[in-house]
Parts: structure tokens; sequence; C-alpha cells
């Protein structure tokens, strides 16, 4: 289908852009790649009166490397982290990310901040951020804040975005040089969304090890018991299957049947292994 | 409506055009270039895959008013591109299409799988051509052709980018 009528603005500045979202009288969307929205418009699961086009704004594209973090602005493309067209904190785990994100077409035209902000839970930057143990940053008209991404989705397409908020940049922690990380995303044909999806980053010197499980019906899924047994080193498998089942039975409001359990179960141990081989 | 102003195959293009106007639209109604194909129109099956900035995009997730100031290339404008041009010829040999439907989406992604030197391998090829979706001929001649095409590219040109 076609996407319904809408009005187009396209703002110079994000000051322009907050003061336009906060001001707006009618349903406003921000528009960056466009690559879910006009999906959802397409289909009429999505009708905003308004777009406010944010894919140009000088102070969403950013890249900065800070020492210890790195941020990217909101409208870094898949196809930029990619290509290993901006800085990369995370010894390679981004760019293979991303390289397994859709198609390539979408990769180029879709970025960082819109998947945060829709948050669809069998997308990859969620989970990923929240295993890096990253924040984004939101922009209002009065003023800024920052969110772990671990906490940033709260749920099924539910962030702690508000109205007039918009996504202004992801900082993430630069990995040491004795980190590792493992990802495994589970699904029938290259390119699609998860059906399961997990996360390893394990980095010593900075005391860090954390597990996640993405697609897992609601936000990203944070391993606790999975993620201190991994901070101990090798594991025999029996353990490792435990634990991570273990951790599975305690997110009882996720609701896994049998097969959902088994994939996650199976996603995490792959990537689990990839860290500690 | 909104005023754009727009490349398209080489042509300064200004219009006035409805926000909700896919790139898709636009080009297949108001430019008359019809070889941008619509299948699925929500970014599922790539037969509208066209180059902005040369980057491969899909036609029927772009709004037409976001491509100002941008430069389009549909598959009608690729008439010199030797790269396409090899394409065609091993498309044509190996029996790469038979309703043709998927087939500039599929000619202007391979074109970008060749240039970005991820058509080494037929592992490489089927990822690259998981977001085109063909219902004739089983991929097995498109992969075939593309991987002839790559090998014949990358002979006479060793250095290209």
């Amino acid at each position: 289908m076609k996407a319904p009528a809408v009005d187009y603005v396209r703002p110079r500045t994000l000051t322009e852009a907050v003061d336009l979202l906060a001001h707006a009288s009618v349903e406003a969307r921000v528009i960056a790649g466009g690559q879910s929205l006009l999906a959802l418009m397409n289909l009429r699961l999505a009708s905003p009166a308004l777009l406010i086009d944010i894919a140009r704004l000088p102070e969403l594209l950013v890249v900065e490397d800070h020492g210890d973090t790195v941020t990217l602005g909101a409208c870094v493309t898949h196809a930029a982290i990619e290509d290993r067209r901006v800085f990369d904190p995370s010894h390679g785990l981004m760019p293979r990310v991303a390289a397994t994100l859709g198609y390539r077409a979408i990769r180029t035209r879709g970025t960082i901040g819109g998947s945060l902000a829709l948050s669809d839970p069998a997308a990859e930057w969620p989970a990923v951020f929240a295993a890096l143990d990253a924040e984004v940053i939101l922009h209002s008209s009065s003023g800024r804040r920052s969110l772990k991404c671990s906490e940033f989705a709260t749920g099924i397409f539910q962030t702690k975005l508000a109205e007039n908020e918009i996504i202004e940049r992801a900082r993430i922690p630069k990995l040491s040089a004795d980190a590792r990380c493992g990802y495994v995303k589970l699904c029938r044909k290259s390119g699609e969304f998860a059906n399961a999806l997990a996360v390893v980053v394990t980095d010593p010197p900075r005391a860090y090890w954390r597990v996640v499980c993405g697609a897992a019906n609601g936000a990203p899924l944070v391993l606790a018991d999975t993620s201190r047994l991994v901070a101990e080193g090798p594991r025999d498998p029996d353990a490792l299957r435990g634990t991570v089942g273990r951790d599975l039975n305690h997110a009882a409001d996720r609701h896994f049947d049998e097969f959902e359990r088994n994939l996650h179960t199976v996603a995490a141990m792959r990537a689990v292994q990839q860290v500690l081989a | 409506m909104t005023a754009i102003h727009v490349r398209i195959n080489g042509s300064e293009i200004a219009d006035d055009l409805p926000p909700r106007l896919s790139l898709a639209d636009f080009l297949r109604e108001r430019r008359n270039l019809t070889g941008t194909h619509l299948g699925c129109e929500h970014g599922v099956c790539g037969s509208c895959t066209v180059l902005v900035d040369g980057e491969p995009t899909r036609a029927c997730l772009t709004l037409a008013v976001t491509c100002d100031e941008r430069a389009v290339e549909t598959i009608e404008g690729f008439g010199g591109d030797p790269v396409i041009a090899a394409l065609r010829r091993t498309f044509h040999q190996n029996h790469a299409l038979q309703c043709g439907f998927c087939t500039p989406a599929m000619l202007i992604t391979a074109r970008d799988l060749i240039l970005r030197r991820r058509a080494g391998s037929e592992r490489e090829i089927r990822d690259g051509l998981a977001g085109n979706i063909c219902r004739c001929t089983g991929y097995t001649n498109i992969v075939t052709a593309i991987s002839e095409a790559a090998t014949e590219i990358g002979k006479e040109a060793p250095n290209a980018q």
C-alpha cells in the first residue's frame, strides 16, 4: 500500500527540530532513515500527521573519540558502521553485527538512533548496546539527559523516550585490548529479524562481564547469573546450560515456550563459547 | 506540497510533491522510469532498489521529498556502466531471469556487491542477494551470472573500488 497523507518539514538544527516536536499540535514523528517508519506507514500501522526529517542534522551525525568512550550521532547508518567509516569502540563487534542487520539497501539508510527508538525486540542494536553498557543521550526543548541502554528499552516497542525527546547520540565505552565479544543471531534467512540473539562482552581489565539475550519477548534481557559464571572463566557445557536455563526461568514475564527457551539457550551458549574459546 | 530539486540519472529535476509520495512512485508515475518495480511496498522484496547518492536504497521505503538535493540512479541510467554491461551479458548467457520483474533491482544489487568486493564466493553472493526476492529462477543462475561478471570485472580492473 501507499503511505497516508502527511506533512513534512526539514529543520536545519536540532534545536529547531525539538521545538517543532514540542509545539506540534498534531501527531508528529521524527524520521531519519525511515526504514521502519515508512514500512509501518505503507502498511497503515502508523499514520502521523507530520514528519520532522532529522536525517541530515549535523548534530546527529557527529562521531567523537573521547578517550575511554566514543559517541556516535543518532543518524549514523548501519552501513557506516559495517564499512568501518566511523570509529569502532568494540573491537569489531559492531561492524560484525551491522553486517547481519537487514539488507544492504536497508543498512545504507537505517540509523542506530532509529533502531534504538523503535526498540523492536528482535532488533540488534538494543541488545548490543545494552551488552556494551552504552548510554543514549536524549535531547528535548528543556535540555538533555542520558540513560543506560540497558534501562532505556522497557518492553516490546517501548522505551523511556518521552514524546518531546529526540535521541541525539549514543555513548559507547571503549573496550580494552583484552576484551572479547561473542555474537550469535539465529534466523532462517540472512538479514531477517532474529529468532534469538545473544551478545557476550567480557572485559577483565574493566571488571566487566555481560551476557544479553535479544529477541526475548521484551527489552534486551541481561543474563545475570550467566554473566557472573562467564567472569569465572571456562566452564563445562552442562553447568553453562543450567545457568542460562535458570536465568531464562527468572524472566517469567517473558513467557518463553519450550522452543524459544531452547533457541535462546543455544544462542547464548554459542556466543559464550566464542568468548571462552 | 514540498518543492524538491533532485538529480535523476544525471538530469536536474525540479518538482513539487506531496510528502507521502514514495521515491518509487515519483520515479514511475511522474518521471516515467518504470524499470523501478514495486512488489511488496514494505521493504522485503527488493524490487524497487535504486541508488541514492551512489548507495543502494529501497525506493518504496524512501519518501521522494527526502531526496531533495540528492542524486538518484535508476536502472535506466546505467547505459554506459561497464559493470552493468557485464552483468547484462552474464544474466543473458546464464538464463538468470525468467519474468524479469526482479531483474532491474538484481542488476543494481549485484553491481553494488561487485564494486564493494562482496561477490567473491557463492556464499557471499547469496548473502548479498538475501534482500532481493526472485520467484522464477531459484537463484542458481543469478548467482552464477553474478559470479561470472565479478570474475570478468576483477580481471579487467583489479583495483576497481
